[in-house]
């Protein structure tokens, strides 16, 4: 073990035994945590407010599972089912997904992970909160005035002319919600080109590093677009005035360019800072290098550029033209190639390592596996005859489900309790952490694999009334779902025990070789004792010469040492 | 002792300015993709309706609009003026140019004010009943112009008030304006607003009139 990490960073530890200052204890008081400035509590405080509203989207979806139990629309009415879905969707994508990783972990680990102080703009980090919150009383404030039934879309004529709901106050609070993940993204952006120390070149960056400046350049050219398309959508709304309105000359295509021209990249917003947790995470866990390295850098830009390229596979059967179908088709595959070939180098690192079966390495591999087929099966819809056949079908549903949830939220447990011990210094119980683990996978699986099935066989989305023989396929759904809740709700058990019972963590309980673990956890008000200074590529989890890969038979049998 | 421009977690000053002008062009580069929706919608809809497009710009008021032009050039430059001056220890000459830059966005908004008086006497608001046009696309090129023009103006408010901060918060130390990046960015920012204005400028008055 003892050269793991040797060589790879040259710092002094304080000897911190007694020592009781950290950024926890640094005050105490309410008003010391909501007009902090630093990093590591603004990204607590994202983290608590992503998950009250985690458990909002969670409760609306039970409901409308409970409802699909069986064929007929009897829990509740027609217009609740609309409000019902339509606040799962604005809830999870806007108030839990976006931010999830890059507001919470991304605050919180950036700066430690790049040995800086703090973020570039702590002041504006802190305004970035505030305005998540302002956001998220709209959209309260909107549900309790009685909800919204456009589905998370707001596709206009419907949002801007016909519908009921409280259309302006959830686009409201997803505007300015989007403005908090702007100024997130030029935060971490300014810290990442400004604040990294001595010896930190951009390729000595860790993955998560590059997985949050990719996310934060899509977060900052994308959200202005749905922003600007919100506002023209409630100028007609409110002043009616014709922007979208086809009876008035205007152009709901045009709604729908620009609506998926943020909400496409918007994925990517999900999924890349996921990409960025598993690589931490695979590496440590196989004591291996990265695969790779320059290429998963290249293949994450990659996945932000073409992913602005692609958004008109969302309009396949909207009345686009048949040229820009076949384009939009084209760049889709081309942006799955950098996602698989990043499949393919985490697979090439587990390769020969020396695996330990972690709860955040199982939740992990949970996130390969379902962001494989996620992927994969995005591939089918972006074949433009298929896609006439599924679109708007559970097929849909379920394919963006193993996205988003099956691989953003797989690798958000992941991340949470990677850095559990950095984060609160210390250790949960580790037997319920793997159960838990493996539940959110069978439970994910028997949530939504027979979505596939039944979207494919017709069953369309958005409906609570549907043909009798698609039900065994809903009641599987609606089974998986409260298995799938029970694995959300274990979690918030063994980690809130862990606080009072926890072992302690010690710095580096993984003996894993970011900078944020050459600290103490939980980290000091200003990260560092003693600045650190970087002298090696990331991930030196064995040195060039005794890797797993040198003592390995083929090779030596290669060079005829056998 | 460090000056107190100087904030957590610069080291120095020079550094610190160098990320906030960093932090103001990426925020430049999000605020030209929030435009872009509305330079993309009106791009499409004049393609499709082209004519009525033309029609309907011959109904504004190009007085309004070129003196309008004019007055926000003259205040970027002033602004120029005021930004290099600061950094060049020329405080008193920075504190005079930050107020007549702020008078110049206050005269723009004045002109702007009576030119809306005019529309909505001319009945030109496309929601309202009473619309004069009766081309589909000029519906259409209003709304749009009512959307730019009150977004920019929000805009150019919001920058006035940056000016304005600029002055208030050097009253009593000079020397801050110099230190702090925050006459530069507000520059940046001012010059952005600007540019804008030039572009919404040709879009909404230059249509139908050559
Ligand atoms: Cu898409």
């Amino acid at each position: 073990m003892s050269d793991i990490t040797a060589g790879a960073y040259e710092y002094s530890r304080t000897p911190s035994i007694g020592a009781v200052d950290n950024y926890l204890t640094h005050g105490r008081t309410l008003r010391s945590w909501l007009v902090t400035t630093d990093h590591k509590r603004i990204g607590i405080l994202y983290a608590l407010s992503i998950t009250v509203f985690f458990f909002i989207g969670a409760i609306a979806m039970a409901i409308v599972r409970l409802d699909l139990i069986t064929p007929a629309p009897d829990l509740v009415s027609d217009d609740t089912y609309n409000k019902l879905f339509t606040l799962h969707g604005i809830v999870m994508v806007w108030f839990f997904l976006i931010p999830s990783i890059p507001a919470t972990f991304g605050n919180f680990m950036l700066p430690l992970m790049i040995g800086a102080k703090d973020v570039a703009f702590p002041r504006l980090n802190l305004t970035s909160w505030y305005l998540f919150v302002i956001g998220a009383l709209f959209t309260i404030g909107c549900i309790v005035a009685g909800g919204v039934d456009t589905g998370w879309t707001f596709y206009t004529p419907y949002s801007s002319q016909y519908s009921h709901g409280f259309v302006i106050p959830a686009a409201a609070g997803v505007f300015i919600t989007g403005f908090s993940s702007i100024l997130t993204g030029l935060n971490f952006i300014t810290t990442i080109h400004s604040l990294r120390t001595p010896g930190m070149h951009w390729f000595r960056l860790p993955l998560f590093v590059w997985a949050m400046y990719t996310t934060s350049a899509v977060m900052i050219l994308a959200t202005p677009v749905l922003a600007m398309t919100l506002l023209l959508m409630s100028a007609e709304r409110f002043f009616g005035i014709p922007i979208f309105d086809p009876a008035r000359g205007g152009d709901p295509l045009l709604f729908q360019h620009l609506f998926w021209f943020y909400s496409h990249p918007a994925v990517y917003i999900m999924i890349l800072p996921a990409m960025g947790v598993v690589s931490e995470i695979f590496t440590c866990y196989a004591r291996r290098r990265i695969f790779g390295y320059s290429f998963m850098v290249y293949c994450m830009v990659g996945i932000a550029v073409v992913g602005f390229f692609v958004w008109g596979h969302h309009m396949f059967v909207a009345g686009q033209s048949p040229f820009a179908n076949l384009v939009f088709s084209f760049m889709s595959f081309v942006v799955a190639v950098p996602s698989a070939i990043k499949v393919f180098n985490w697979t090439a690192t587990l390769y020969r390592g020396q695996i330990t079966f972690e709860s955040p390495f199982l939740y992990c591999l949970g996130f390969l596996w379902l962001f494989t087929f996620g992927g994969l099966t995005g591939l089918v819809l972006a074949t433009v005859p298929l896609d006439v056949h599924l679109t708007d079908t559970y097929f849909v549903v379920a394919h963006f489900h193993y996205i988003m949830v099956g691989g953003s939220v797989s690798a958000f447990f992941a991340a949470l309790h990677y850095w559990w011990p950095k984060i609160t210094g210390r250790m949960y119980d580790e037997a319920w952490a793997r159960f838990a683990a493996i539940l959110m996978f069978f439970g994910f699986n028997l949530t939504f694999f027979p979505q596939f099935i039944m979207g494919y066989a017709g069953m369309p989305r958005r409906y609570h009334a549907y043909a009798p023989e698609f039900q065994i396929f809903h009641v599987l759904s609606t089974a998986g779902a409260a298995v799938l809740g029970a694995a959300y709700a274990l979690p918030a058990l063994y980690l809130l025990w862990s606080l009072r019972r926890g072992e302690r963590a010690g710095p580096n309980p993984w003996c894993a070789t970011g900078l944020e673990w050459q600290t103490e956890s939980p980290p000091p008000r200003d990260n560092f004792r003693t600045p650190p200074v970087v002298v090696a590529a990331p991930y030196q989890y064995h040195s060039e010469t005794h890797g797993p890969d040198y003592q390995h038979r083929d090779i030596e049998r290669a060079q005829g040492t056998v | 002792m460090p000056s107190v421009a100087l904030r957590e977690p610069w080291q120095d000053l020079g550094h610190q300015r160098n990320s906030a002008v960093l932090g103001m062009w990426l925020f430049l580069g999000t605020e030209i993709l929030f435009f872009g929706g509305i330079f993309a919608g009106y791009s499409v809809y004049r393609f499709l309706h082209t004519a009525d497009f033309l029609a309907a710009g011959r109904e504004t008021n190009i007085y309004y609009g070129s003196v309008n032009t004019l007055v926000l050039l003259v205040s970027s430059f002033v602004m120029s003026l005021g930004s290099r001056a600061a950094r060049a220890g020329l405080f008193r000459f920075a504190r005079l140019c930050f107020p007549v830059t702020a008078v110049l966005g206050m005269v723009f908004l004045t002109l702007k004010g009576f030119e809306y008086n005019d529309d909505l006497e001319k009945h030109l608001f496309p929601g309202a009943s009473g619309f004069p046009l009766p081309e589909a696309g000029a519906g259409l090129f209003w709304a749009f112009y009512w959307v730019a023009t009150v977004v920019h103006t929000i805009h150019l408010t919001v920058g006035i008030g940056a000016v304005f901060r600029l002055q208030i918060l050097s009253r009593d130390d000079p020397q801050w304006l110099n230190d702090s990046p925050s006459a530069e960015v507000t520059s940046l920012y001012w010059h952005f607003v600007d540019c804008i204005w030039v572009f919404l400028y040709a879009l909404i008055y230059l249509p139908g009139r050559s």
